[in-house]
């Protein structure tokens, strides 16, 4: 599935921006067409992921996780196991790649749970580039340890104010450097989200997880799996697993959003299931929103995933009923957190813990002989500090 | 012709430059903005941008984004500010242009928003995250009506697209004096008077300029070179210094007819 010419992935995507960012939106659209068809670029980056990022990750077969639930052979796809500790380094390596192809000196990017801070910085230093992060205040209380690695990393932290002082702003605030600063700054967006070309540039440097998953689970069960599960806060590790897959209608794709204290309270992040469309940050998409086309404030225990929007691709896959859209809240999360780690040794992030949580519902509905890949789209030492506050008494 | 192309052919006539306020409705609170919005009215300015806020403004720098916010918590609505527009209509003439986001368009539905627009006296529409790419539907629409669809032009803009811009714009070309959002600055864009050039050789209809011009030695600096001004954030620096002062209408009129007046003089 691609994009139409405007951008389009049926009525989802676009370009909805200032005047400002036109000329540079068609310029890396251009620079990303020769890139995507370049074989020196692609065995530029290819090398990086390899050597650097430490691909390809195991598709491992969590055989405890599974017996433990008695339903399907359960594999996890171990993007925690990435340089960084996420799915992220994928995206900002071919994104700081094509900075460099543009000959520009300067990287911007913004950040929620700090991952894709992290993973930015971590290329722009590999390749000796300035980084400016945007991170809401509230966020930077959230993720100490990812505010002190962009830190060390030599990037410039800038604390974000305004509204919600989460994601969302974070990104009002990198828009607008980057419209100021548009001639030398290069905006590195995190997810499948913002004006086209983003969501398909994203989705195309995330689709090494569904590729590799596809020769691997080949590899080990000599077929395709059954189902395929992944969390969706922008949506890009759950649009790369899935992409790969998205002509063979057997398997099945669920996306995991935030429930955070349910979907019918007011504190959630679950866009799709609950969302309406509209445009924000760039492109049509699904948005939590009020009746006056205002947007809300999303909720989740997980930084990553509290964003009120979603990349337009998932909009498509939910209309044309290729993905469902599922939620677990942040009580189901920490619990699926919990059990990973006592039965696999395997501690994940909370946005990856959703997609755990989602399996334990999942499972006791399919026989023994089905296959579920899961993607462990992080790793849960980020996220310490907020389980240990949110969840004392189980734990102490 | 509608009062927009109405009011710059008469400025044109006169040979005089266009001075257009932008307000941001409801801030401080929606009964104060009527009044402003009379008192710009008594100060000379042709024409008045009424913000609609958004909660996420991406165009628009610390000034606006604080005041947008602050008209949010007052719970303002796009339904507010067409009932706000119609009963202005009663008592001022400058034309009204609403200046909003595409989501609160969007989500108020592009088939009903000419109707409202028209019969709230609001004459044309501008939006900083439109682009005449995906503006169809809304084109279609307040053309129905002989509403005007404004677009704006960047120093980033190639002049190919300034061409497409500057044919499909209605009513007059926004250009925006530099890179970058909203927000009064100390200085001007050092290659507007080559921007405005470049326009002027291709565009036939008025360009006025925004986006940072904050004094009366500024405002007259752009009428000189182009067809009007546009003053927003230092005017919602005005309002937010005098906030919770008995003459505070009185001082944002002082000192918006200073702007005018500087804009009108110059020559």
């Amino acid at each position: 599935m691609q994009p139409d010419k405007q951008g389009y992935f049926g009525r989802f995507g676009g370009k909805f921006i200032p005047e400002t960012l036109t000329t540079v939106l068609k310029e890396l659209g251009a620079e990303y067409s020769h890139a995507r068809k370049d074989k020196i670029f692609q065995k530029e980056l290819s090398c990086y992921l390899n050597e650097y990022a430490g691909r390809p990750t195991p598709l491992y077969y969590a055989a405890r996780f599974s017996k433990f639930l008695k339903g399907p052979k359960i594999y996890l796809k171990r993007e925690d196991l990435c340089h960084t500790g996420a799915h992220k380094i994928n995206n900002t390596l071919g994104q700081v790649l094509l900075a460099r192809r543009m000959k520009k000196q300067r990287i911007i990017a913004e950040t929620g749970a700090g991952q894709h801070g992290v993973a930015t910085a971590t290329a722009a230093a590999m390749f000796g580039l300035k980084c400016v992060v945007y991170m809401g205040v509230k966020d930077i209380e959230r993720q100490a340890l990812n505010v002190f690695r962009m830190k060390l990393l030599g990037a410039e932290l800038r604390p974000v104010t305004s509204g919600s002082q989460t994601l969302k702003d974070a990104c009002n605030e990198a828009i607008r450097d980057w419209v100021t600063n548009v001639k030398d700054t290069y905006y590195v967006i995190g997810s499948v989200v913002g004006p086209h070309p983003y969501p398909m540039m994203v989705r195309d440097f995330q689709t090494v997880i569904g590729k590799e998953t596809r020769v691997q689970i080949l590899k080990k069960e000599g077929r395709l799996p059954d189902y395929l599960v992944a969390c969706v806060g922008g949506g890009s590790n759950s649009i790369g697993l899935f992409h790969p897959f998205f002509n063979d209608k057997k398997v099945k794709f669920a996306g995991i959003e935030a429930a955070g204290f349910g979907i019918k309270t007011s504190k959630h992040a679950a866009t799709l299931i609950k969302g309406s469309i509209g445009v924000l940050h760039g492109a049509k998409s699904y948005l939590l929103q009020d009746k006056d086309g205002q947007i809300n404030i999303a909720h989740s225990l997980a930084p990553g995933l509290d964003y009120p929007g979603v990349g337009p691709e998932h909009s498509y896959y939910k209309e044309i009923g290729r993905a469902r859209y599922l939620a677990v809240t942040d009580k189901q999360a920490l619990a699926g957190l919990k059990l990973l780690s006592e039965v696999e040794g395997i501690i994940p992030a909370l946005e990856s813990a959703h997609a755990i949580a989602y399996v334990q519902k999942l499972a006791p509905q399919l026989t023994k002989n089905k296959i579920v890949v899961v993607c462990l789209s992080g790793r849960g030492d980020k996220d310490i500090d907020i389980v240990q506050k949110a969840n004392l008494k189980r734990f102490n | 012709m509608n009062r927009i192309d109405k009011r710059l052919n008469e400025l044109r006539k006169e040979g005089k430059k266009a001075f257009i306020a932008y307000i941001t409705c409801g801030y401080p609170n929606l009964k104060l903005t009527e009044s402003l919005m009379i008192e710009l009215s008594r100060a000379g300015v042709d024409m008045i941008e009424m913000g609609m806020p958004f909660s996420d403004p991406m165009a628009d720098g610390i000034t606006i984004q604080m005041s947008s916010q602050a008209a949010l918590k007052n719970k303002i609505t796009l339904t507010k500010v067409f009932s706000l527009a119609r009963r202005l209509r009663a008592k001022i003439e400058a034309p009204l242009i609403l200046f909003t986001y595409y989501n609160p368009i969007y989500h108020m539905g592009i088939a009903k928003i000419g109707k409202r627009l028209l019969s709230s006296g609001i004459d044309g529409l501008i939006v900083p995250d439109l682009l005449p790419e995906e503006a169809g539907g809304l084109k279609s629409e307040l053309k129905k009506y002989n509403l005007d669809l404004i677009y704006l032009a960047a120093p980033t803009t190639k002049t190919s697209r300034m061409k497409k811009i500057a044919q499909q714009s209605k009513g007059f070309i926004y250009y925006i004096s530099r890179t970058g959002i909203t927000g009064a600055r100390k200085d001007i864009s050092s290659d507007i008077e080559y921007n405005m050039d470049r326009i002027k050789r291709i565009a036939k209809k008025p360009v006025v300029v925004g986006f940072g011009i904050s004094n009366p030695a500024q405002a007259a600096q752009i009428a000189r070179i182009s067809d009007g001004v546009v003053v927003g954030s230092a005017i919602v620096n005005q309002i937010k210094k005098n906030l919770g002062k008995p003459n505070l209408v009185k001082k944002v009129g002082e000192f918006v007819g200073e702007l005018v007046k500087a804009a009108k003089e110059a020559r």
